[in-house]
């Protein structure tokens, strides 16, 4: 698409004399309009429908994360991270968690990576879910939106179980998790995914061969593989171009390369690519979630090691090391080593980066997120020029802007 | 406790990485310093060969890094370090399975460095992100503007002495003649 940027308007006057036509048209969409996802205004210049020029506008949803961040004690982020992606926000707990512990030079026990593993694969299902519904609804398939919707919540009340809340989980902890499986969710889980999976073979008739939706998404911002990756596309975006890049098989985290999973991968990149693979990765997600469950570990679900976590009860009152260790954690909070880490996982839309540096205190220097949607909308101008108005819509929903994490 | 936090230091591995030789190769001026920690490789280099290495990292074969994957900066003045700033790139390349973060030094009255948007088109944003949030000029980029923060902020925000309780003066109205002509593109 990009050697369309280059179309020159019509400048031909009409019979009157008078040239309408010769001038280009700016019409702004957003910061607030229903088919925009999360506040983010678009300056588009048109020629009749045709879109000559786009400038998109972010920055509405800044919360000073990076800020408020290095003004807290490095276990008071998590919570922050929550906000991030808000349809998925488990990931960004493990993300940063895992930074934190890659910081440290530890790792969580087993059974706890296991735990992460299934309800990250979770988050990752929600976050395509809500993707996925958006655009069908976007596009007029408003069944299809209800459905996913309501899978969703099947996998949300999960989460719920889980960790007490839909959204604000705050769950992870530097290595390990807030609290270990609760009784019956193995059952719970089991029944819910083949819920899920009855939903995702209806919805799979209901629009993959429905001509109507084919129509509007075929061949629609499809996008190179070379440009794709100098925008630094990650995730289901860049897998659409043919690219085979998970950050989960590329840099094995956690206990990924003991699960056996593919990476589906799109042709042309255009946003039906961009629809399949999410659906792909739905599936895969299930198989996943399957695996993990079947070979989750016995075990504790936090480390022991020292300094990491508030010592129990018995040992506070009853020796020194703990009083002492209880005192600083709650004084000086977690220390990591002084250094430099980047830390990437497979967030739901790319990859989810947090480049942390410490100097050895209690503040971090720098919290950094890597924002995987960041790149994918400042694409969005070469995505959309030489298409037509009515192509926003797609494109932009296949590109799942967050705005909580492009803004944090 | 002193001994604790000696251990801890040691932890920054000072072997030479095998990317890093080859920088060294290729620019034996410009490395000034590397590290690695938990496996992350990382080179310091002179902010003057920026240009040239990025290019040499995106071009040749033994690095082909394809996607440039983050740009950001560390604001030293708390560790009380000069020069204060550290701009610091993160590369990814597919083919190799490797990464590699490049950083370079940059004084606090002598904040510019060559904008390297040229090279990855994800540089642009990444570019005028660094610049909002830490007021680093980067010569040669073709727009930059602020992007997270409106053109009338005063400051930058990310800089360890913005207070982060700062209040900002409240804009009054524009006038319609200065706003977007609605509709037709002035």
């Amino acid at each position: 698409m990009t050697d369309m940027i280059g179309i020159q308007p019509r400048t031909e006057g009409d019979s009157t004399g008078e040239d309408f036509s010769a001038s280009i048209m700016s019409i702004e969409i957003g910061p607030a309009h229903p088919a925009m996802h999360g506040i983010v205004r678009f300056t588009t210049h048109l020629d009749g429908e045709l879109i000559v020029g786009m400038d998109p506008e972010i920055g509405y949803l800044h919360r000073g994360f990076e800020k408020e961040s290095e003004n807290s004690k490095w276990i008071q982020v998590i919570p922050y991270t929550d906000r991030l992606n808000y349809v998925s926000p488990l990931l960004n707990n493990i993300g940063y968690s895992m930074a934190v512990e890659k910081l440290y030079g530890i790792e969580a026990p087993r059974r706890a990576e296991f735990t992460r593993v299934i309800m990250g694969e979770i988050s990752r299902i929600t976050d395509h879910l809500t993707c996925l519904g958006a655009v069908a609804m976007e596009i007029g398939a408003f069944t299809f939106f209800l459905w996913f919707i309501k899978a969703r919540e099947y996998l949300w009340e999960l989460v719920e179980e889980m960790t007490g809340a839909r959204l604000t989980t705050n769950w992870t902890r530097f290595g390990g998790n807030a609290n270990d499986l609760p009784d019956g969710f193995l059952s719970d889980l089991a029944d819910r995914l083949a819920k899920l999976k009855d939903v995702m073979s209806e919805c799979d008739k209901l629009l993959t061969r429905n001509k109507i939706f084919i129509d509007r998404v075929k061949d629609v911002g499809s996008f190179s593989k070379e440009d794709a990756l100098s925008f630094g596309f990650t995730g289901p975006l860049l897998r659409a171009c043919g690219i085979p890049y998970d950050v989960r098989r590329a840099d094995p985290y956690s206990v990924y390369d003991e699960l056996d999973f593919e990476i589906p991968v799109g042709s042309v990149g255009d946003c039906f690519d961009r629809y399949l693979v999410r659906m792909e990765e739905i599936r895969q997600s299930i198989l996943i979630i399957e695996q993990a469950a079947d070979k989750m570990p016995d075990g504790p679900y936090m480390t022991d090691e020292r300094m990491m976590h508030y010592p129990d009860k018995k040992d506070v009152y009853g020796n020194i090391e703990g009083l002492i260790d209880h005192f600083k954690l709650v004084m000086e909070g977690h220390q990591p080593p002084a250094g430099e880490i980047y830390m990437p996982i497979e967030g739901g839309n790319g990859e989810l980066g947090f480049y942390l540096v410490s100097d050895g205190g209690g503040d971090p220097v720098r919290v950094r997120l890597r924002p995987p949607c960041f790149n994918l909308v400042a694409a969005m101008p070469a995505m959309t020029v030489g298409h037509y108005v009515a192509d926003i819509v797609p494109i932009f929903g296949s590109v799942n802007m967050i705005g909580g994490e492009l803004d944090r | 406790m002193d001994e604790e936090i000696s251990t801890k230091e040691s932890e920054v591995s000072r072997e030479a990485g095998e990317l890093t030789v080859l920088l060294q190769q290729e620019f034996p001026d410009a490395v000034t310093g590397f590290h690695a920690h938990r496996g992350d490789e990382t080179v310091v280099i002179e902010r003057d060969a920026l240009e040239p290495v990025c290019r040499f990292l995106r071009d040749d074969s033994r690095c082909s890094f394809e996607i440039m994957m983050d740009l950001t900066a560390v604001d030293l003045l708390e560790m009380n370090e000069t020069p204060r700033f550290e701009m610091v790139y993160h590369f990814k390349s597919l083919t190799h399975a490797h990464r590699l973060r490049i950083k370079v030094r940059l004084a606090e009255d002598d904040c510019n460095i060559t904008s390297i948007h040229h090279l990855w088109k994800a540089v642009d944003w990444y570019e005028r992100e660094c610049f909002d949030m830490f007021g680093i000029h980067f010569e040669g980029h073709p727009d930059l503007r602020r992007i997270l923060m409106y053109d009338e902020f005063e400051g930058h925000p990310l800089r360890k002495d913005y207070p982060i309780d700062k209040q900002q003066p409240l804009l009054e109205l524009k006038e319609v003649e200065e706003r977007h002509i609605y509709g037709r593109h002035a």
